[in-house]
């Protein structure tokens, strides 16, 4: 297996390593005692990690190759373990109560910290999954849904503020003006697509961001609004720790009903025609469909499901300003899509864990987060391009003369 | 038989290139009509002319749906001339590679329904019932083309031909009376486009939906078409029945060039 030219191929990068890294992992300077420090066994490490490392990713970028020259000569595809479990109906339904007693019981179990980060979570699997409509089906490049999210915040936040509007009137409403705010700026990027359409939606998530920084009067500026209330149960105002109970509940409901909507969006008629406008966006329009109406329904339900959030968000933190709103925001909740499989609801929740949850677990690596973030994304589009669980097209099946249908 | 499609005086220009130069083309209900010429000649296109793909720069698109009445159509969008009853497939292959071939077809019925969003979600009596329809209606449209071993694949993974037939499934399904094919025999085999020259006739003859096609195998335009269209350079050429189009030394100068002695 071990073969002499891919040690010389590996051997070669990680020369190579040693040379580029030599600056800064070598040399240390100390511009007060002025001594130029040199540590050679740094280089050592470098040298021989990067060796490992080039080895063990093209053994497994030639394991990759082989078994998609297997699916090509027509050989059974070898589905993943995961697939594999998850279209398994037999294991579909304990798996379910699993998930389900785990998150019952979950709050009463672990401390209010981690119920706490759990909220977070949940919130940024409600935020993946309405991102996904636009990102995942209908295949529109938003780089700017932050500022629905934001939209969502603020007007729970004002609305509060000025006329003293509870949190269960506020979560429509945040939801309707955030779709609202999603036509508005459907409209002048309908002719865009790929690229463009995302320089388009970044620069609008930064004017949102700008706006509610700069005008003062309307936002409060940079110093944002406090004393935002929870939401009360029944008119009961709670303790802090059942209040996170209670908010933790209220995110578990919030996100079976996102799971369930989104589900049922992505086999509809419409959900089929966002679809063909990510695959075709010229044969879609020749068989009928209206761009304008099916791109304008995207952007504005994914944008319902970011302003709902952003009322959450709003109502766990009680207080809001434009920081937590930069671009920065944006990109996670995209990462989140892309890495757990564009379209698939499924993905975008294990996607969504995954992103959220590891950092707060592994904070022992904070210094390099951002690190490990990076080589995860760059890993996973090499070896699963199609993110962890990739989407499953619904199956018809067909008994002779009749078309009943099954799922 | 009247006439249901009628293009007067049709004139593409793509800045200082004229494209299409003032063409009268028309389909008599019920017909095959072919459209042929070199390469470049502009028929593709007329189609997008046709299709509200491309906005003409001059003339009229006239269509007369079956037993309706005459309605002009240049200067709308695609999907509604799509509505009027006119579909097309597509020169290189256009398909939604990554969805499954039944789906592929009930996007074609996507303009002869009619649910919503909120149907989605409360999945109502009416939304569950057009659905059923949807997929018995394009299930129908598959078994007719021959495609039903496909159903649940994906388009992508579909062979060639099967692909080619999967256009003309999709575009069946939005219920056209005018059925406009690009280069539908691009590429296939002598047996696949025998197959393809059948399915044509079927389509015409079972379904009642008349046809335009552009192709340039021969073979296949002289047998399929009563009446056939010559272009060149975005000019109409000749018109006539298959035997005179093959006789007619003007379209024979088109294809083969002019020969140095005359």
């Amino acid at each position: 297996m071990i073969k002499f030219s891919e040690i010389k191929k590996s051997l070669l990068i990680s020369i190579w390593f040693m040379f580029l890294t030599f600056p800064i992992i070598v040399i240390r300077v100390n511009p007060t005692e002025k001594i130029i420090e040199w540590r050679w066994h740094n280089i050592m490490l470098v040298g021989i990690g990067s060796f490992f490392i080039s080895y063990i990713w093209r053994y497994f970028l030639e394991r990759k190759e082989l078994g998609e020259q297997k699916a090509k000569a027509g050989e059974e595809a070898k589905i993943s373990v995961i697939r594999k479990t998850l279209s398994n109906p037999q294991n579909f339904k304990p798996a379910m109560i699993a998930v389900g007693v785990l998150a019952v019981v979950f709050p009463f179990v672990f401390s209010i910290y981690q119920t706490n980060i759990m909220i977070t979570a949940l919130m940024y699997v409600m935020l993946g999954l309405g991102l996904n409509i636009v990102v995942g089906l209908a295949g529109l490049l938003d780089l700017g849904y932050v500022a629905f999210y934001a939209v969502g915040a603020y007007s729970y936040a004002l609305l509060n503020y000025h006329f003293g509007i509870g949190f269960w009137t506020a979560l429509p409403i945040g939801g309707a003006l955030a779709a609202i705010f999603g036509i508005i700026l459907g409209f002048p990027v309908l002719r865009l697509r790929g690229d463009y359409l995302a320089i388009v939606t970044l620069g609008f998530g930064e004017i949102i961001r700008i706006i509610l920084e700069n005008w003062n009067e309307f936002s409060f500026g940079p110093s944002g609004i406090a004393n935002i209330p929870r939401p009360g149960f029944l008119g009961m105002k709670l303790s802090l720790e059942y209040s996170i109970i209670y908010m933790y509940f209220l995110m578990i409901g919030l996100t079976l009903f996102t799971i369930f909507v989104v589900n049922r969006l992505q086999d509809s008629r419409i959900g089929r025609a966002w679809i063909a406008l990510r695959e075709d966006e010229v044969a879609c329009q020749a068989m009928g469909i209206d761009k304008t109406k099916t791109k304008l329904t995207a952007f504005s339900l994914g944008a319902t499901w970011a302003g709902m959030v952003g009322v959450i968000f709003a109502a766990k933190t009680t207080f809001i300003n434009p920081a937590s709103f930069t671009v920065w925001e944006s990109i996670i909740i995209l990462c989140i899509v892309v890495l757990g499989g564009m379209g698939s609801v499924v993905g975008v929740i294990v996607g969504a864990f995954i992103l959220m949850l590891l950092p707060e677990y592994l904070i022992a690596f904070s210094d390099y987060r951002m690190l490990i973030f990076g080589a995860i994304l760059v890993t996973m589009m090499v070896f699963r391009p199609g993110g962890i669980i990739s989407t499953v097209r619904r199956t018809y099946q067909f008994k002779d003369e009749t078309s009943e249908r099954k799922n | 038989m009247g006439l249901i499609l009628e293009v007067k005086n049709m004139t593409k220009d793509f800045g200082g290139l004229r494209a299409l130069d003032r063409l009268d083309i028309d389909v008599a209900e019920g017909e095959i009509v072919a459209l042929i010429g070199p390469n470049g000649a502009g028929k593709t296109t007329f189609f997008n002319c046709i299709t509200g793909i491309y906005a003409p720069t001059q003339g009229d698109v006239l269509v007369t749906p079956y037993g309706k009445k005459q309605e002009r159509i240049n200067g709308l969008k695609p999907n509604h001339v799509t509505e009027k009853g006119l579909a097309r497939t597509f020169q290189n292959i256009r398909l939604f590679a990554n969805m499954t071939v039944l789906e592929n077809v009930m996007i074609g019925r996507h303009c002869r329904s009619s649910s919503g969003i909120l149907g989605a979600i409360f999945r109502n009596r009416k939304t569950v019932s057009e659905e059923k329809k949807i997929v018995k209606d394009s299930y129908t449209i598959l078994e007719k083309i021959g495609l039903t071993t496909y159903v649940n694949e994906f388009a992508k993974n579909l062979p060639y031909g099967a692909q080619r037939r999967l256009e003309i499934a999709r575009a069946m399904a939005t219920d056209p009376f005018l059925l406009l094919l690009d280069e539908p025999a691009a590429g296939m085999n002598v047996r696949e486009t025998e197959e393809l020259d059948e399915l044509i006739v079927r389509i015409r003859d079972e379904e009642q939906i008349s046809i335009l096609l552009i192709e340039h195998d021969m073979k296949l335009v002289m047998s399929l078409s009563d009446r056939i269209f010559v272009m060149d350079y975005g000019k109409k050429i000749a018109q006539g029945a298959p035997a005179e189009i093959q006789n007619d030394p003007v379209v024979i100068k088109a294809y083969l060039g002019e020969d140095i002695d005359a």
